[in-house]
């Protein structure tokens, strides 16, 4: 019976098979037949059918990243120079550069790292290593998870009121970053717990039974062990504050600026900012200059999401205990 | 020895302090814009805001009726549904049930690279590439539309979806599967049938959180769908969303202190009420769903 309805190899033995030991295969075949067909053609097809349709929705998300680095290569490759980067932005869209927005970015991000750093990991080793499994810690994790989902603008809003108002910051490098610092503040705070979670029990028992205290563990064994980890998440959060825009438009960050940030204190701009102004304007000229900036963030972008692959692959080969 | 336990109960309480700080961010946030709500609600009622539906909060006679800024965010947040939804879990489902493992190694990265393309890179690429390309299908497209961003958006939602939904097949215990070959069903049926609604609260979970990733989002939004608010589910208009709305005032001359300025706050607080509880069903699915399994 098996091969008349065009079964696949797989099936045809599991029913085939499974009647068989039967041993009344022509009874139970007319029972099954009433009550149940296998319709291998029609399933066979679906599944064809179903595995396609997912492919292409995959190779649809492939298509629309390559068509989008495509068309924006396209559109200002050209217009990517030395002097593109080295001059500051102008009226006229030709003569219009990235200086201080390259310089801003740069500036802000360590300002960020600086502060987020070492608040994100204090914070997720005190949650690992430190804190009993108590309420205040499902507290904090369901807070932790809720911020991370918290949209950026409205972190923006808390910065224009916090730092630029309250703390009297101003619209200053300062400012963006302590709000930047408080937007991934989650993100490193989660993926600094991932790479301590990884960390075998045994590193932190054998340092306690030498009589080390619990910060020693921590400090001597446990941070150095799970730090690619570690690293990649902030690298990646901050690959995030670097391409983010609504935060600091909202706590004003400038967008048009002819000189670079001295002091903290200064006010500044940066690429995406400058991006989004460009963008915003009708000429085709300073789209192509937009585009030209897109260039250089994303490049920026990808140098340093490789950096943390091949962190986060040197430590899982490395983390094999 | 003593120094040691000194050193230990000040880096226990350094820490702590770490750690209370993101409780205290956000007390922070609702703090904020809580102040600025109430100051806002003490000129224009809650009636009016959610009673009216006409927003014009620069022009005389002020109106702040909310619904067509929420109206525009939902044309949005459903048109990128629409878009990311559907494919995030094609994506997942293949890479977790179809894909070849060498494909898949290709695959994810490019998703990564895919998730990790800031946001105003996306309002550009609608702007200048999506926007232009519906106009010459449809020509009543107007420059800036509903459309370009509701499509932008999901393109951007749609790698957290995949990797949300791949993570939640994967954690299918692999028996489970193999009781569906067992009783002869084909792998498609094994992965409709008994993978998928074995993952289904995770998988839903990252539906929710695509929607509110969705509402939430604002440069895609601000470049592509323009600052026209208006209560339309023509999606090839201009309308304003919640976020595009801060943004414009946030960026104009608006003096502080005025009402317009307020109204942003206002408006904020819905943002973070509307994802706080879009986040919070997510979370409630996710930790459901874990305790089955682990």
């Amino acid at each position: 019976m098996s091969n008349t309805h065009g079964m696949t190899p797989t099936n045809s033995t599991i029913f085939g098979g499974s009647l068989r030991i039967q041993g009344k295969k022509k009874a139970l075949t007319n029972h099954s037949r009433a009550t149940w067909q296998p319709r291998h053609r029609w399933r066979a097809f679906n599944a064809k059918l179903f595995t396609i349709s997912t492919f292409l929705a995959t190779l649809s998300a492939v298509a629309a990243l390559i068509y989008l680095l495509h068309s924006i290569a396209g559109q200002g490759l050209e217009r990517v120079s030395w002097t593109f980067m080295t001059s500051f932005p102008s009226r006229f869209a030709a003569k219009a550069g990235i200086k201080a927005a390259l310089w801003g970015s740069a500036y802000l991000t360590l300002l960020t790292a600086a502060i987020a750093v070492p608040i994100g990991v204090g914070a997720a080793v005190y949650l690992e290593e430190f804190a009993a499994d108590s309420k205040l810690r499902r507290l904090v994790d369901i807070n932790i998870a809720n911020l991370a989902g918290v949209p950026s603008i409205v972190y923006g809003m808390l910065g224009l009121m916090l730092f630029v108002r309250l703390c009297n910051f101003g619209r200053s490098l300062i400012a963006g970053a302590a709000t930047m610092s408080l937007l991934i503040l989650p993100i490193i705070i989660v993926s600094a717990r991932e790479a301590l979670k990884t960390v075998p029990m045994g590193i932190r028992h054998a340092a306690f039974g030498l009589g080390a205290t619990k910060w020693q563990t921590v400090r001597a064994h446990v941070l150095p062990a799970a730090l690619p980890g570690i690293l990649s998440g902030i690298i990646l959060s901050l690959s995030r504050a670097v391409g983010e825009t609504a935060p600091l438009l909202m706590i004003g960050a400038l967008s048009y600026m002819a000189f670079v940030p001295e002091s903290p204190l200064d006010a500044f701009t940066v690429l995406p900012i400058q991006i989004f102004n460009w963008s915003t304007r009708p000429q085709d000229e300073f789209h192509v200059a937009a585009a030209a900036g897109i260039i250089v963030l994303l490049a920026l972008l990808l140098t340093v999401n490789a950096l943390a692959i091949l962190l986060r692959m040197r430590y899982q080969r490395k983390a094999q205990w | 020895m003593k120094i040691a336990h000194i050193e230990e109960a000040f880096v226990k309480k350094a820490l702590l302090l770490c750690a209370a700080l993101s409780v205290i961010v956000t007390v922070g946030i609702v703090i904020v814009l809580l102040e600025e709500t109430i100051d806002f609600f003490r000129v224009v009622s809650l009636g009016e805001f959610f009673g009216s539906t006409t927003w014009a909060p620069m022009f005389e006679p002020r109106q702040f009726g909310i619904w067509p800024l929420v109206g525009g965010t939902f044309l949005i947040t459903l048109g990128a549904g629409l878009i990311g939804i559907p494919g995030g879990l094609g994506i997942g489902m293949y890479l977790n049930e179809f894909a070849p493992a060498s494909l898949r190694a290709v695959i994810k990265p490019l998703l990564e690279i895919l998730a990790g393309i800031p946001t105003v890179v996306y309002g550009y690429f609608a702007v200048t590439v999506i926007t232009p390309a519906l106009q010459r299908v449809l020509p009543d497209t107007e420059v800036f539309n509903a459309a370009s961003a509701a499509i932008v958006v999901g393109i951007m939602v749609l790698p957290m979806v995949a990797s949300l939904c791949d993570d939640a097949l994967r954690a299918v215990p692999r028996a489970v599967k193999e009781a569906g070959y067992a009783l002869g069903a084909t792998k498609c049926e094994v992965a409709i049938q008994v993978t998928l609604p074995a993952a289904l609260s995770g998988i839903i979970a990252s539906f929710i959180l695509a929607l509110s990733r969705a509402f939430g989002e604002t440069m895609a939004v601000t470049l592509a769908a323009g600052s026209t608010p208006r209560l339309t589910l023509n999606p090839l208009q201009s309308v304003q969303t919640l976020t595009s709305y801060i943004v414009q005032v946030s960026t104009g001359d608006t003096p502080q202190g005025s009402i317009e300025y307020k109204s942003i706050f206002a408006v904020g607080m819905l943002v973070l009420v509307v994802t706080l509880l879009f986040n919070m069903l997510a979370y409630v699915l996710v930790k459901r769903f874990r305790s089955v399994y682990e």
